[in-house]
């Protein structure tokens, strides 16, 4: 929220960008995606198309699943190209 | 001419025989505005075709973006606006119906963007035709909103209405509404003060608070919950538009003093034998300057009529009707637009202005011109009279009476 130092204040809901500013997102889930790793070729198509930015690259150079912010929506399952993602019933 | 103020002789500048919507489109060169979406629409065009060709001739250093819809027009206009430039667009009818969405966004999310709307009938049926109702269905918007009876009227408003729209205090967009056809497309001598006069009286846009900026990423209006700053933004706003009141008839007066008494039309409200009259009538648009005619006629016939022309219909002028219209013994207000099942906008604005004030002279209110039914000074001068009749009579409970419709 900015207000001026004018006679009237100018409101304007602001936000930057962070981590989870709509809460933990995971918590929607009703699907969950899972990695198989031996099928796995590190393409990062998932973390390319994720909308929500759920998908980091690991120390060992693989995507991994933010499970605490990852809404279930599939996309990562559909586009990957080794068919190496899974989607489980259930949010665990 | 008052002291103090310039004979046009004196002033830079030039004259030029322009349709409404020309010089609407030299109000957007004078006034330098760098980014123009927009969508055309019938009788608006002219309006846009005419700047990409002062940009093509490079007469006009700006950026038109051509859209598919108008709602794409507004949405590009508030991105513009957004990084900090100057922007406006011009539309008509079913297009800022189409915009509407984006009417509310553009002045919730403080883009003070500047439209001609040139006015038009809304269909069903088809019609091209004048009619305020496209302008006042945007009522409640948050656009400021100045209605004009001539061409001259038409650019200089344009230009104060960028200074007080972009002013820290404001910053909300806002509409001149000019008659489709009697304006848009009428032929009259137009005045265009020189673009360095109009640089010192318009310096350029700066965002004052924030701007969009990919060096430095900012979500602007995110999602706020009940107790975020939403109902604080609405307040705001409205804060705002109090301000852009005074702000016009300071600016207005400003405008005056720098371009002579030819750029005079009045402040939020414009006057015509008004102070001895005993009754008003209360218009605005092209209705107004045909009111003053009749007000003549009427004077000459015996009748002390004045003209209280609405200029500034949102924020609306409160105090200053009230202060013209308390002491009179009746008014007449008419209307080019009508909320269905209630009364002509305007007269229900400035009856809601007159209850609680020192005096609460009896409205009569009048719908008529829809569609372009032609309104004369003698058609005036019926409603008037008519009027000063129930006035007379007491008969002033109808909350509208419909004027010249066909059997």
């Amino acid at each position: 929220m900015v207000y001026s130092q004018d006679l009237v204040r100018i409101v304007i809901p602001l936000s930057r960008p962070s981590k989870g500013s709509a809460g933990k997102t995971g918590t929607w889930r009703i699907f969950t995606p899972r990695i198989d790793y031996k099928k796995c070729t590190n393409c990062f198509m998932c973390w390319l198309y994720c909308p929500d930015e759920a998908i980091e690259e690991t120390r060992e150079g693989c995507p991994e699943i933010d499970y605490e912010f990852c809404k279930g929506c599939g996309i990562c399952a559909e586009i990957c190209p080794a068919k190496a993602i899974t989607m489980e019933r259930g949010d665990k | 001419m008052m002291a103090g103020q310039k004979s046009l002789s004196e002033q830079k500048g030039e004259w030029m025989v322009l349709t409404g919507n020309h010089a609407t489109s030299h109000a957007a060169r004078l006034a330098r505005a760098q980014v123009i979406p927009s969508y055309p629409i019938t009788p608006q065009t002219t309006i846009v075709e005419l700047i990409s060709e002062l940009i093509a001739d490079g007469q006009m250093d700006a950026r038109m973006i051509r859209v598919e819809s108008e709602h794409s027009a507004m949405a590009a206009a508030i991105g513009a606006s957004s990084v900090g430039a100057r922007v406006f667009t011009a539309s008509a009818s079913h297009g800022i119906l189409l915009m509407h969405e984006m009417l509310h966004w553009a002045a919730g999310a403080r883009t003070p963007i500047g439209m001609a709307v040139v006015n038009r009938a809304i269909g069903p049926p088809w019609n091209i035709h004048v009619d305020h109702q496209d302008a006042i269905s945007q009522r409640d918007t948050g656009w400021m909103t100045v209605f004009v009876s001539s061409n001259q009227e038409a650019l200089d408003s344009m230009l104060v209405m960028y200074k007080v729209a972009e002013n820290a205090e404001v910053l909300l967009p806002f509409m001149v509404c000019l008659d489709a056809f009697v304006l848009s497309h009428t032929y009259m001598p137009v005045r265009l003060p020189a673009q360095e006069e109009v640089d010192d009286f318009l310096p350029p846009y700066h965002p004052p608070h924030y701007k969009m900026d990919p060096q430095e990423p900012i979500t602007f209006s995110p999602i706020v919950r009940p107790n975020g700053p939403y109902q604080e933004m609405r307040w705001s706003v409205d804060q705002s538009m109090l301000k852009a009141l005074s702000l016009f008839e300071e600016f207005s007066e400003e405008y005056r003093d720098r371009f002579g008494s030819g750029h005079d039309h009045g402040g939020a409200v414009h006057e015509y034998n008004l102070d001895d009259a005993e009754y008003a009538i209360v218009t605005a648009g092209t209705l107004a300057s045909e009111a003053e005619v009749a007000g003549d006629q009427m004077r000459a016939r015996g009748e002390r009529v004045g003209l209280l022309k609405i200029r500034l219909y949102r924020p609306f002028p409160v105090e200053r009707v009230r202060k013209a219209l308390e002491d009179k013994v009746g008014v007449v207000a008419i209307d080019r637009s009508i909320s269905f099942g209630f009364s002509g906008p305007i007269a229900e604005d400035v009856k809601a202005a007159l209850y609680g004030s020192n005096g609460s002279p009896p409205v009569v209110g009048y719908v008529t011109g829809l569609g372009g039914r032609d309104i004369t000074a003698e058609d005036i001068m019926a409603m008037a009279l008519d009027g000063v009749s129930k006035i007379g009579t007491g008969e002033t409970r109808d909350m509208v009476t419909w004027h010249k419709l066909r059997g």
